[in-house]
């Protein structure tokens, strides 16, 4: 039998989200401002994946991602699992569903568009393309793939 | 029976259904022909708020709204508004919708529009917002194509010039997605449309390929919509030095094209389409400008609910 040991520790309190794309979990700490937090945060990067090949994982001790959150992940992890833990048990399970909008997570990249000159909420109509995401902006009406993505509101 | 126009807000050509553009150009030429009464918006204030320069539309739209009874205040400069002081868009629209029954709207950046339409619950016409959208030119051009060749599907049109910042290039070939076109893109490597339009055309399984002379295409067009190199939207001034006068169609050139020919321009413009061709049976665009007041009309009176 091959070792299945998990490369990180295990959390008492908090959320696992795992099957993250391999390189993506920095995007996602970005997202969720989990470093600003001061909450304990353990990233395995390009860890070994039956199903990914590599991917990433985050472990977030003392806070639950909530369902809304999850589907934010999605955005830039659409296979993400997200798992609450309490007292070393799985207590909730989910696979993040990707939502049809997304409002104030991230910042248009447009330089032109309104959403960066006045105090708007961004919004952004998703749409998935086989494996792949596009981002329209409501706004200025310019799409993006999730790659595109590089500031957070 | 024709389906009834719902748009509250004219803010994107993709926001029209085709059944909403036929509906348009339908009363359009009805107005046209004075088949609908003119005095639809008695008792409606409209303001215009430019905050970026214009011409035509300004005053096209200024008098469709007073060839029909109604009333417009507004202006013409942002430098006379309190954007001066620093106010936002948003908090402008929201007191300038409590002072009127409708607005129309142009504005320097992208996606300005749909703000001004999410900060007051008056309706919001854009007048053009960045290089976005323009969809009101935009009907104005359908409207156009259909009187030149008498009919909206199996044309051959060909965009040339400023495809990247033209909003009123990006609008158009947006909205002949519902039509059986083909399409044909003109323009330096650099001003070529930009990847979000071109995606949208090619999602519609519209026929379309990008070229960088006028040479070979001209003769196969039934419309040709010229655009202006708009220095004003170029970053890098030694680029627009460049590439101003690339295309300049004169009426030498214009031998062995297609009799039912017709050029288009949204105006204004500089040396693109020069003064020789005026005088062809090709030269549409002042006609163009013409339909704007008719066609913005029609859209005036549905947005109101007044047909």
């Amino acid at each position: 039998m091959p070792k299945t040991t998990l490369s990180v520790s295990a959390i008492k309190e908090g959320t696992v989200i795992d099957h993250i794309p391999a390189g993506c979990a920095s995007r996602i700490i970005s997202l969720l401002h989990l470093t600003s937090q001061q909450k304990q945060v353990t990233v395995g990067f390009n860890l070994p994946s039956k199903s990914m090949k590599r991917k990433d994982l985050l472990k977030v001790e003392g806070r639950e991602i909530t369902e809304q959150e999850g589907n934010r992940i999605a955005v830039l992890a659409p296979k993400a699992t997200i798992v609450i833990i309490k007292n070393y048990t799985i207590v909730k399970k989910y696979i993040a569903k990707t939502p049809k909008e997304i409002q104030n997570v991230f910042v248009c990249p447009h330089p032109q568009c309104i959403t960066n000159h006045e105090q708007a909420e961004t919004r952004f109509a998703v749409s998935t393309h086989g494996i792949h995401l596009s981002l329209r902006c409501v706004y200025c009406e310019r799409t993006y793939q999730d790659s595109d993505i590089r500031e957070y509101c | 029976m024709a389906q009834p126009f719902t748009l509250k807000n004219i803010i994107s050509i993709a926001d029209f259904s085709k059944q909403d553009i036929l509906t348009i150009l339908k009363t359009a030429r009805e107005i046209q022909q004075g088949k609908i009464s003119l005095r639809l918006l008695e008792g409606v204030l409209m303001a215009t708020c430019f905050f970026e320069a214009s011409t035509r539309t300004r005053l096209s739209f200024e008098a469709a709204i007073k060839r029909m009874g109604g009333d417009v205040i507004g202006f013409a400069d942002a430098a006379v508004t309190s954007t001066k002081k620093g106010e936002t868009l948003a908090d402008s629209i929201k007191i300038i919708g409590q002072y009127v029954d409708g607005i129309i709207i142009r504005h320097p950046l992208d996606g300005s529009a749909r703000l001004a339409s999410c900060a007051t619950d008056k309706p919001v016409i854009n007048a053009g917002d960045g290089s976005n959208q323009h969809p009101t030119q935009t009907l104005l051009d359908l409207y156009t194509i259909k009187e030149s060749q008498k009919k909206l599907d199996e044309l051959t049109i060909v965009f040339a010039g400023d495809l990247k910042y033209g909003r009123t290039v990006h609008s158009l070939a947006q909205a002949l997605t519902h039509f059986n076109v083909r399409l044909y893109f003109v323009a330096p490597p650099s001003l070529q449309l930009p990847p979000h339009i071109a995606d949208d055309v090619k999602g519609r399984q519209i026929k379309f390929s990008f070229h960088d002379s006028l040479d070979g295409v001209l003769q196969k067009a039934d419309v040709v919509y010229m655009t202006r190199m708009q220095a004003e939207r170029f970053s890098d001034t030694n680029e627009y030095m460049r590439v101003k006068n690339m295309y300049e169609l004169k009426a030498e050139d214009l031998k062995g094209v297609k009799k039912n020919l017709a050029i288009l321009h949204p105006l204004p413009r500089v040396a693109e389409v020069h003064t020789s061709v005026d005088t062809t049976p090709h030269a549409w665009y002042f006609r163009q400008a013409n339909n704007g007041v008719v066609v913005r009309q029609a859209l005036l009176a549905h947005v109101f609910g007044k047909l």
